[in-house]
């Protein structure tokens, strides 16, 4: 198997006395769909924060190795912002899109990090600035057909559906040109019709050459979905491994339905 | 249509009105005759007009629910009137022609005391502006503006007290001062929001003023700086009346400048990212945007302009004193913008001119000019909370596909 392009190797985050993530492993390797699931609380979203460098975490190490030039960066301690440019790109539990902007402006605003247009260059619209704005659009606008909201680009973020706005925070987390994308529980609050339609769109995306970790509690979507999951519990990894390994597995069994229940 | 119950209610608040005022308005002691004088006729006036306005309020009401009752039915988002004006440039264009050539004739149009009304008017414009990337688009509440227009206007006095420097090499020196001074400001408040942010900002400006007034080695105190010059035309001497056009022309200039770099601003990529940290600073941040940087050009641009206006300012009236930058003209040029409309170019202008102009032209109702002025500033946020003119929205073309918008 190729290098991982996420390698996390002793995580913990403590708050407090409490210990949110407890020594965790974890590994990406490229073009994978892995699933972190477990019980509520069990700390998935924690871990989330840690690698997106909205928490610090206490100890442990995170590894970032971008696929194509193979350069190795630790996240460590790094702030959000910079580990987005690296490439690694996140979603909301709680969908967090700029409400009054428009759907495009969503997805324009994805494109900030890919971009370099001055404060001068902003006032004298210099011919570059020009083409990089024309480029921002088209680039925009392309990610919305792949997340098939094109149709809605005046819209106001906050006046879309609910699934709808799931889609655009991918499309706006996809217009960083991440290699490795974050999907925080991306079917929540979704009717069956609209995750059948998100399946499809993370396997399209996993196919552009998109690696994929997200957290679900959806089990049929993680089973269909993922290469390989990854189980938490109480802070703690209590299982890794294919679906077929992972549902077979007696402390997963037991972190969801608890003991003495013949599963 | 009018039920008797609000009949009832509308009396209710009239008698309540004519019970408040009662000790300013009915009872007027005359200390030299030591006698009281009634003034009963006042009361009726009182009760008379609280009770016409109150009446009136409840069918404005009455109308504004039966109008949206009627919009969410059908189900047609009409546009208001001005934000159709503004969107179409082929309104926008001459309209602003317009407005530009009035402005140019203004100084021969009228006399030498409106056009110095008017320069106070247009100074608050491009203070509004200002304020307005920091407040407005960026979200970042600031009390303290006023300390960048202090920094600008003490700038050209002490520049021009200690080494004779002429207006219009001050002029960017004042603006970039104000900037760096801006810069200084973000640095300690990058982690706070809302309210924290507003409190620290409110003493920022405090700190600014207190040092003006009592380090008087410095800048003479509460005593202020005389004598500024005003500004030279190629060296040529001018009347007094001459003076305030010239005055008036660099002013309406500014303001044209003004409102051509902030509007790039605003539509660019950095105004974009400025919007996206009002709305949502830890996704903004999730996007890769350095929220550090953002907050510190958004503090140091609309800085800059603050200092600008307080060159032109310590040049208006060759004077300066801390007294001038107390924390009502931070409130003021606030007002402006919320009034105007938070992210609006063309509301902060039309903020600007109402908030400056009206009590000047309510000097005709003398004593109740104040009162009059905050009764329309209270009616206005009752009944156009997001100010007169909202932002427009900005709608892109994308010239490949023709399914899409326009």
């Amino acid at each position: 198997m190729s290098e991982a392009i996420l390698t996390v190797t002793g995580l913990t985050k403590n708050f407090g006395g409490i210990k949110a993530i407890d020594n965790v492993d974890l590994d990406i390797h490229p073009g994978e769909i892995v699933a972190l699931i477990g019980p509520n609380g069990a700390g998935k979203t924690t871990f989330f924060n840690c690698l997106t460098g909205i928490y610090t975490p206490t100890s442990g190490e995170i590894q970032l190795c971008n696929p194509e030039t193979g350069k190795q960066t630790r996240l460590n301690g790094m702030k959000p912002n910079k580990i987005t440019t690296i490439g690694m790109a996140r979603t909301f539990q709680n969908i967090r899109l700029f409400p009054t902007m428009s759907v495009l402006e969503n997805v324009m605003i994805g494109r900030h990090c890919r971009t370099k247009a001055s404060i001068l260059g902003a006032i004298f619209r210099n011919p570059a600035t020009m083409r990089e704005e024309e480029e921002i659009l088209e680039d925009s606008y392309e990610i919305l057909k792949k997340v098939n909201l094109h149709r809605q680009v005046d819209e106001e973020a906050r006046n879309l559906s609910y699934g709808a706005q799931r889609r655009l925070e991918i499309g706006r987390a996809l217009a960083t040109e991440p290699f490795l994308l974050l999907l925080d529980e991306p079917a929540a609050g979704m009717n069956p019709q609209e995750t059948e339609g998100l399946v499809e769109l993370i396997r399209k995306i996993c196919k552009e050459g998109h690696s994929i970790l997200l957290i679900e509690h959806d089990m049929k979507l993680v089973m269909s979905l993922s290469d390989r999951i990854f189980v938490m519990d109480y802070g703690k990894k209590i299982a890794q491994g294919t679906p077929q390994e992972v549902r077979s597995n007696p402390a997963v069994i037991k972190a969801y339905l608890g003991e003495d229940v013949d599963a | 249509m009018f039920p008797l119950k609000e009949l009832k209610r509308s009396l209710l608040v009239s008698v309540w009105f004519a019970f408040l005022t009662f000790p300013i308005m009915v009872i007027k002691v005359d200390p030299i005759e030591r006698t009281v004088l009634w003034r009963w006729d006042n009361m009726a006036f009182v009760a008379i007009g609280s009770f016409i306005l109150s009446i009136l309020i409840k069918v404005w009401f009455v109308r504004k629910e039966r109008r949206s009752g009627r919009k969410k039915a059908s189900k047609v988002l009409t546009e208001p009137f001005t934000q159709r004006i503004l969107r179409e440039p082929r309104f926008l264009y001459p309209l602003s022609l317009g407005v530009l050539i009035f402005a140019l004739l203004f100084p021969s149009l009228f006399s030498t005391y409106q056009t110095n009304i008017m320069i106070t008017a247009l100074m608050y414009v491009v203070l509004g502006l200002g304020l307005n990337i920091v407040v407005g688009v960026a979200g970042l509440l600031d009390l303290g503006y006023v300390a960048f227009y202090a920094v600008g206007a003490y700038t050209y006095a002490l520049l021009n007290m200690h080494f004779g420097l002429g207006f219009w090499i001050v002029l960017p020196i004042g603006g970039l001062f104000a900037a760096l001074f801006g810069i200084m400001l973000g640095f300690p408040v990058l982690r706070l929001r809302g309210d924290y942010l507003a409190i620290v900002t409110l003493g920022f400006g405090e700190i600014i003023r207190l040092v003006l007034e009592n380090w008087s080695s410095f800048s003479q105190g509460p005593s202020g700086i005389s004598n500024i010059p005003r500004p030279s035309f190629f060296g040529m001497e001018m009347s007094f009346d001459a003076q305030i056009n010239y005055i008036y022309y660099l002013v309406v200039g500014m303001v044209v400048f003004t409102i051509f770099v902030v509007n790039r601003l605003q539509n660019s990529r950095l105004g974009r990212a400025w919007l996206a940290l009002r709305e949502d600073e830890t996704a903004c941040q999730a996007m890769g945007i350095d929220k550090t940087k953002t907050k510190l050009i958004a503090f140091s641009l609309g800085a800059f302009w603050a200092g600008l206006v307080g060159v032109i300012f310590a040049t208006k009236t060759t004077f300066v004193s801390p007294a001038s930058f107390t924390f009502l003209e931070s409130a003021i040029i606030l007002s402006i913008v919320v009034l105007g409309g938070m992210g609006s170019i063309v509301g902060v202008i039309f903020g600007a001119m109402i908030l400056i102009l009206m009590p000047e032209y309510l000097r005709a109702l003398s004593e109740y000019r104040m009162l009059a002025f905050g009764g329309i500033l209270v009616a206005m946020m009752i009944f156009k909370p997001q100010g007169i003119i909202s932002n427009v929205r900005r709608s892109y073309r994308i010239n490949k596909q023709s399914t899409t918008n326009e």
